[in-house]
């Protein structure tokens, strides 16, 4: 009974405001008080979605976005979070690297994508590097706080245990920094999305970015809309797809990380 | 297993703002023996016991362990934060250990189940940590320190953060499971009853610098429980302990009060 109350509320209330902003905008587009030139209606741009859908047209698009995310994603992604450890855990490394980090991690991604294509052509290699980078500082610098955070207790422990350097890595540090991994991992998913549709709106034909940026060129607008839509529903499927990992891989999270705060 | 430790001096800091935690700690255990620590807190109990546990470097002074151990560790330590990790199920903390020193899965479960039923928490293997209460948690860091077969066993305050009758149930645990097996033990706490009851011998500390007071010999036959704690002799021993305590305690606070004007 409670369970049911519950799962309710963690499912249809956040729907709820969801669905209210969508209806309380077709409402007032039908009431007039919107510009349908730059404000059409949701029923109107899920309808032109509908339409792209059955020619292909948005397939085409969203598989070529979904593959760039994907691909600098998990390019930026797993060198950083080794980096990232690797920093943490050497005081050495941090040292040496950590200016450099601290350089290069403010400059906006899109910033360097100029140089990205002098140096990788202008194709996919470039646009993939992009977002590999704009991931790669964000989990770098998340994990190795992961590192740090680790209460020192944990580390006593496994050395009084007879831990080797390869068991300390797999079994204590990897898994106490994953509460932090996961945060660096959210933020650079968001980024990926910001970083691709910026990359796309410049140097590509096809991709959700391109897609946007054409149809503002020739105004279709409901296109225009039908692209900023994806983007919030790929943005809301990662935040979802990642807390069910994250409540699946790290369930002690927010319980008793830090044992001497019991 | 016998422990000796020659003239234990540490420092924490380097130079004029090094302050002495211990002050030529020596002393030695017997063969089997259940050796109490009792002192003030910051006295340096926690530094000793890592000292003897190799996990700190004294500043001067030498800890022998003398005797064979064939295929068992010197010594593991129950920590005072008690270092339980989150990210493990019950069975995988307290077969940690034996996990380090590559003891195949099968035989590290089975004696891992062995001692989680002696403390009661055998239905409780595949739970994970956080599920469980700190007196739970307490059961888990004092089992896997067992399971581990070390000659030595260092426990920090182990029952330090239980609720009174929770603490005498683990006490009379933990007795069951020494009498069996007849491990050297040095066992710090701050709690006099607990001292007496369960140590062959109670080192008294004072504290700034930590140094050993004086080491009394408690002569209750074993098995014990908690009735000798009305007989004549433990009241005796105990007004003896805390007279020690008490010239030491008054003696910071009254320094404490001085320094403040009052
Ligand atoms: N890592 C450290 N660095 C500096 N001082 C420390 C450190 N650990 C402990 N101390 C100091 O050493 C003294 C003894 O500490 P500790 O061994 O934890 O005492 P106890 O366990 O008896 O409470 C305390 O004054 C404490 O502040
Ligand atoms: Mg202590």
């Amino acid at each position: 009974m409670v369970q049911g109350t519950d799962r309710a509320r963690y499912t249809v209330l956040p729907l709820l405001s969801l669905t209210g902003i969508l209806v309380l905008w077709e409402i007032c587009g039908r009431m007039g008080f919107l510009n349908p030139l730059f404000f059409p209606v949701p029923s109107r741009i899920i309808a032109s979605g509908i339409s792209m859908l059955l020619d292909g047209e948005m397939q085409e698009n969203l598989s070529v976005t979904l593959f760039r995310v994907f691909a600098g994603f998990l390019l930026g992604t797993i060198p950083g979070i080794l980096l990232g450890l690797f920093m943490g855990a050497s005081e050495r490394t941090r040292l040496l690297l950590d200016p450099v980090v601290a350089a290069l991690y403010p400059i906006p991604k899109l910033a360097i994508f100029p140089l990205l294509m002098i140096i990788f052509g202008i194709g996919e290699t470039s646009r993939i590097a992009a977002v590999a980078i704009g991931c790669f500082f964000l989990v770098l610098i998340n994990s190795m706080a992961g590192v740090r955070n680790i209460s020192r207790v944990y580390f006593e422990v496994a050395e009084n245990y007879g831990a080797s350097q390869w068991q300390l890595l797999t079994r204590i540090i990897l898994p106490a920094s994953l509460p932090l991994i996961f945060t660096g991992i959210r933020l650079a998913l968001g980024t990926s999305l910001i970083v691709v549709v910026g990359v796309e709106f410049v140097s590509a034909n096809y991709g959700i970015g391109a897609m946007i940026w054409n149809s503002w060129e020739t105004f279709e607008i409901e296109k225009l809309y039908v692209g900023i839509f994806l983007c919030a529903l790929l943005g809301l499927l990662f935040t979802v797809v990642l807390k069910k990992a994250e409540e699946r891989i790290t369930p002690w999270f927010g319980h008793q990380v830090f044992p001497d705060q019991e | 297993m016998k422990l000796e430790c020659r003239n234990i001096c540490k420092l924490y800091g380097e130079g004029t703002t090094a302050s002495r935690a211990l002050d030529t700690i020596s002393f030695e255990t017997g063969e089997g023996e259940f050796l109490s620590v009792i002192g003030p807190s910051g006295c340096g109990k926690s530094t000793l016991l890592k000292i003897i546990a190799g996990l700190l470097p004294p500043t001067e002074g030498t800890v022998t362990y003398t005797g064979d151990n064939p295929g068992t560790p010197l010594n593991s330590m129950v920590f005072q934060e008690h270092g339980v990790f989150p990210w493990m199920n019950v069975i995988d903390n307290v077969a940690f250990g034996l996990e380090m020193r590559h003891v195949p899965r099968k035989e590290r479960y089975a004696q891992s189940m062995e001692f989680l039923k002696k403390v009661g928490l055998a239905s409780y293997a595949t739970r994970n940590p956080h599920e469980l209460s700190v007196g739970m948690r307490q059961r888990i860091a004092i089992a896997r320190a067992f399971v581990n077969n070390p000659a030595i066993l260092l426990m920090d305050e182990p029952f330090g953060s239980l609720d009174a009758q929770t603490r005498l149930i683990l006490q009379d645990e933990l007795l069951n499971i020494w009498s069996e097996h007849r491990k050297t033990v040095i066992f710090v706490t701050h709690d006099i009853d607990e001292a007496i009851l369960l140590g062959d011998r109670v080192m008294v500390m004072s504290g700034s610098p930590g140094k050993i007071q004086e080491i009394i010999d408690i002569d209750f036959q074993r098995p014990r429980d908690l009735r000798i704690e009305s007989t004549r002799e433990f009241i005796d021993i105990r007004i003896r302990i805390w007279n020690i305590l008490r010239a030491e305690v008054g003696r910071s606070i009254g320094g404490d009060n001085h320094g403040a004007g009052n």
